[in-house]
């Protein structure tokens, strides 16, 4: 069941915005209450639930929780989905059986909301649980409605008592009354009754049915309702709670693309559990509901609030991949190197470090780190020509005296960002080949691959080893670390600094991943 | 159609709005409420909000009479946009109607008939929805009662573009003027049940003009039903939309997203069980139904 991938997509792209935000402030807050309070809008749910729960998400973003957090995006993620895993309902109910057989269940929602099909998905289910069900037609309104039960009760292997023709005759109460009689006499032990599609609105159809209900006594009363429903959920569901006091609900329709916010609001609102999803053409498409999974399903937050830790920062996924790509294929340029730095400015740098294990000790260090470091470097960079920028090794020392004018510094400050730059792309092509650059400091960093196979190896600055085994034994790392690369690409590995990720998400985090992050 | 205390109508949900001696910010809210209950949608109800705060400043009201008025205006105005007459002049004149399951297809092809035959037409039908059980008993069931000829298949689960295609020849035969062909309710999502629906397309168009594709929508739909149409004209070519189901408490205000976006119009509403129950479009009276 996708079904509800429409509504999670519409939540992850809107929680995507707060991502990588230190602090949230109430202008944030509100910007996504709306956006949320817009997705579930545009998934139906009524109205007076997206109020609800909209109230509910702002006060508690903007509480001590949230602002405490280490990062208050994930936890107004967090929040979302407990909100959401509450409204959907607590427990998974079962049919319940009656004491003494036989159980009657009786169908009831709108015309054209599934209830006859429902009525033989539900007969074949039961029958295929070894219960001995029998259909009965009290639908006689709707043209040929007795005919096609008697065809689906065929097609599902059950009986079908059909005292009545249909079609405006005969008297649907009577039918029922007479089919529990009927069932008693033939020991069959489930009686399932499907009425007539009626309107909420209509007072005389839905006094039948009530009537229909005291003349048996049902176990249960299945209200039916279309998952593709709009608004009208409410004013429907109230409804036939008055009249008939259903028990519980059954979706239908749920092989569409409707995003299905009606069970939200039904669950909601009346408190009746949805117990079964009808998801398909034929009489085997019909399943139980689970609650909490469906919760998960909607969400699909489960994932992306781990990934969410893996990932935490604004890299974007596409220059990550391009950036891996180009460090293992040694063409990483000054241009590159530019974009990086650019990726790194606005101060999540000292956030995104504080995060990784073992930095702790760095971080006075990281507190001196000069934000305008990286708007002189850009200076340099942006004095150069393209062709420079492609290819370092053109800067003679007439043309890094140019580039020293251009940007304001002097040659030293030139030949050092040159140095660095060639130390940083050292450093990365040996990350990318899953070794483990040696920074002063700090001992090897945990998890990342092939780190302490390729110690001697970094130790001589990324020399090629002339040993051939050990050539092959790098190869190989290479392989495995290239996920580790894969994140380390975006999170500032320039400096070396983002290998110590924890292990590369695996292929179908990571594109749930990039769903995340809108692609 | 409905009278003003319908439940259908949005009268009751801004009646204690438009009581109010002066608009406010509370009006505002009020407004958006009954907008996006009656399934207007986000984007719609904000542009028709934005559009009334925006005359209301010209004009200088503060009376909610006006504004209801301008309501009605705003409303009407966008329905109009789209012309909502039938074209139904060759001959045989043939109908193809579609939709998703469970919403009235078979009813509305049953009133259609009737509605066309009032007016002194020969119709014949084409029970084409040969997937669901029983389906063709209920299309003869309403075709008798509109008098109308019908074409069944000669076999169970038979090819619906070939029952389409003997129900044509009927026509061409006979000399019948209409031709209404049923299909079977699908999922907007089922790739193949939909190419099944451009082959009968395919099958017709051999033999003569489709002169209307109408795509059923029911008016309890939300939002999905911009989904629903998107893929039936891309599938069906569809021409006309009609709604039913507007005798419940459903207002039906996604059709005028739908409009708005696909530039279909509204052709056909149907607000009811018997086989009267089936009207033209009018946009000035939707309107001041709707709004009261």
């Amino acid at each position: 069941m996708a079904t509800f991938g429409t509504l999670s997509d519409r939540l992850a792209e809107t929680l995507k915005n707060l991502r990588g935000k230190g602090k949230l402030s109430a202008a944030d807050v509100d910007g996504t209450v709306r956006e949320i309070r817009r997705a579930l809008l545009d998934a139906d749910v009524a109205l007076d639930v997206v109020r609800a729960f909209t109230a509910k998400v702002r006060e508690r973003a903007l509480g001590d929780e949230v602002n405490k957090a280490l990062n208050p995006a994930q936890q107004v993620v967090q929040i979302v989905n407990e909100e959401l895993v509450t409204i959907l309902g607590g427990q998974q109910r079962r049919l319940e059986f009656a004491k003494r057989p036989p159980t009657i269940i009786m169908l009831a929602g709108l015309q054209g909301a599934g209830k006859t099909t429902l009525a033989g998905k539900l007969a074949k289910w039961l029958a295929k649980d070894s219960h001995t069900p029998i259909l009965v037609a009290a639908d006689l309104q709707r043209p040929n409605a007795v005919n096609q039960l008697q065809v689906v009760g065929e097609q599902a292997g059950v009986p079908v008592f059909a005292p009545e023709p249909g079609n405006g005759v005969g008297n649907p109460v009577r039918v029922a009354k007479d089919a529990v009689k009927y069932a008693v006499d033939r020991q069959y032990d489930v009686v399932i009754i499907d009425t007539a599609g009626r309107l909420g609105v209509d007072a005389d159809l839905m006094k039948q049915a009530s009537d229909i209900r005291r003349a048996t006594q049902p176990d249960e009363v299945l209200f039916v309702l279309d998952a593709m429903i709009g608004q009208d959920a409410v004013a429907t569901a109230k409804a036939f709670q008055e009249g008939v006091d259903f028990t519980g609900v059954v979706l239908t329709k749920l092989d569409g693309d409707a995003r299905g916010g009606a069970a939200l609001s039904v669950a909601s609102l009346t408190g009746r559990p949805i117990m079964f999803a009808s998801t398909g053409e034929t009489l085997d498409d019909f399943e139980p509901f689970y609650p909490d999974r469906m919760a998960s399903r909607i969400l699909d937050l489960g994932d992306i609030l781990s990934l969410i830790e893996q990932a935490q920062e604004n890299f974007d996924e596409a220059e990550a991949l391009k950036m891996a790509e180009k460090i293992s294929t040694d063409t990483f340029t000054l241009e590159d190197f530019l974009k990086q730095m650019q990726q790194l400015r606005g101060g999540s740098i000292k956030k995104m470090m504080s995060m990784l294990p073992g930095m702790g000790g760095m971080k006075e260090q990281l507190d001196n780190f000069d934000e305008r470091e990286i708007v002189r470097t850009e200076a340099i960079i942006q004095s150069m020509t393209l062709a420079e920028r492609r290819n370092h090794r053109l800067l003679n020392g007439s043309r890094r005296l140019r580039i020293a004018r251009g940007s304001g510094v002097t040659v030293t400050e030139v030949n050092q960002l040159i140095q660095r730059f060639e130390q940083a792309s050292k450093m990365m092509r040996t990350v990318a080949r899953g070794g483990m650059p040696q920074i002063p400091g700090m001992g090897p960093m945990p998890g990342s691959h092939g780190g302490a196979r390729n110690k001697q190896n970094t130790k001589k600055k990324g020399s090629k080893s002339g040993n051939p085994a050990k050539r092959a034994a790098e190869d190989a790392a290479r392989a495995a670390g290239k996920q580790a690369a894969l994140a380390a690409g975006g999170t500032g590995s320039g400096f070396g600094l983002g290998a110590g990720s924890k292990d590369g998400p695996s292929e179908e985090e990571l594109a749930s991943l990039q769903k995340m992050l809108g692609r | 159609m409905a009278d003003r205390s319908s439940p259908w109508s949005l009268g009751s949900a801004l009646r204690g709005m438009f009581a109010k001696p002066t608009i406010d910010e509370n009006t505002w809210e009020d407004l958006e409420t009954a907008l996006l209950t009656a399934d207007f949608g986000p984007d719609i109800s904000e542009a028709v909000i934005d559009d009334l705060r925006s005359s209301v400043e010209r004009y200088r009201t503060t009376d909610p009479r006006d504004l209801q008025r301008m309501l009605r205006e705003s409303i009407e105005e966008r329905l109009a946009k789209f012309d909502p007459t039938l074209h139904l002049s060759e001959r045989p004149a043939i109908i193809l109607v579609v939709g998703v399951n469970g919403v009235g297809k078979t009813t509305t092809i049953g009133k259609f008939a009737r509605f066309l035959a009032n007016y002194g037409r020969s119709v014949v039908v084409g029970a084409a929805d040969t997937f669901r059980a029983a389906a063709v008993e209920q299309v003869a069931t309403w075709a008798e009662r509109a008098g109308a000829a019908v074409v069944r298949p000669q076999h169970p689960g038979q090819d619906p573009a070939s029952v389409a295609y003997q129900t044509i020849e009927y026509a061409k035969r006979t000399g019948t003027e209409m031709v209404l062909i049923d299909t079977a309710g699908r999922l907007q999502t089922k790739g193949g049940l939909m190419d099944e629906l451009t082959k009968i397309r395919r099958v017709i168009e051999k033999q003569a003009p489709i002169a209307e594709v109408l795509l059923v929508l029911d008016a309890t739909t939300g939002q999905n039903g911009l989904a629903q149409a998107q893929a039936f004209i891309e599938h069906a070519g569809v021409t006309g939309l009609v709604l039913t189901k507007l005798d419940g408490s459903a207002k039906g205000g996604f059709v005028l997203n739908v409009q708005e976006k696909t530039g279909i119009p509204i052709k056909l509403i149907g607000q009811g069980e018997k086989i009267g129950d089936l009207t033209g479009f009018t946009p000035h009276v939707f309107a001041q139904k709707l709004v009261g």
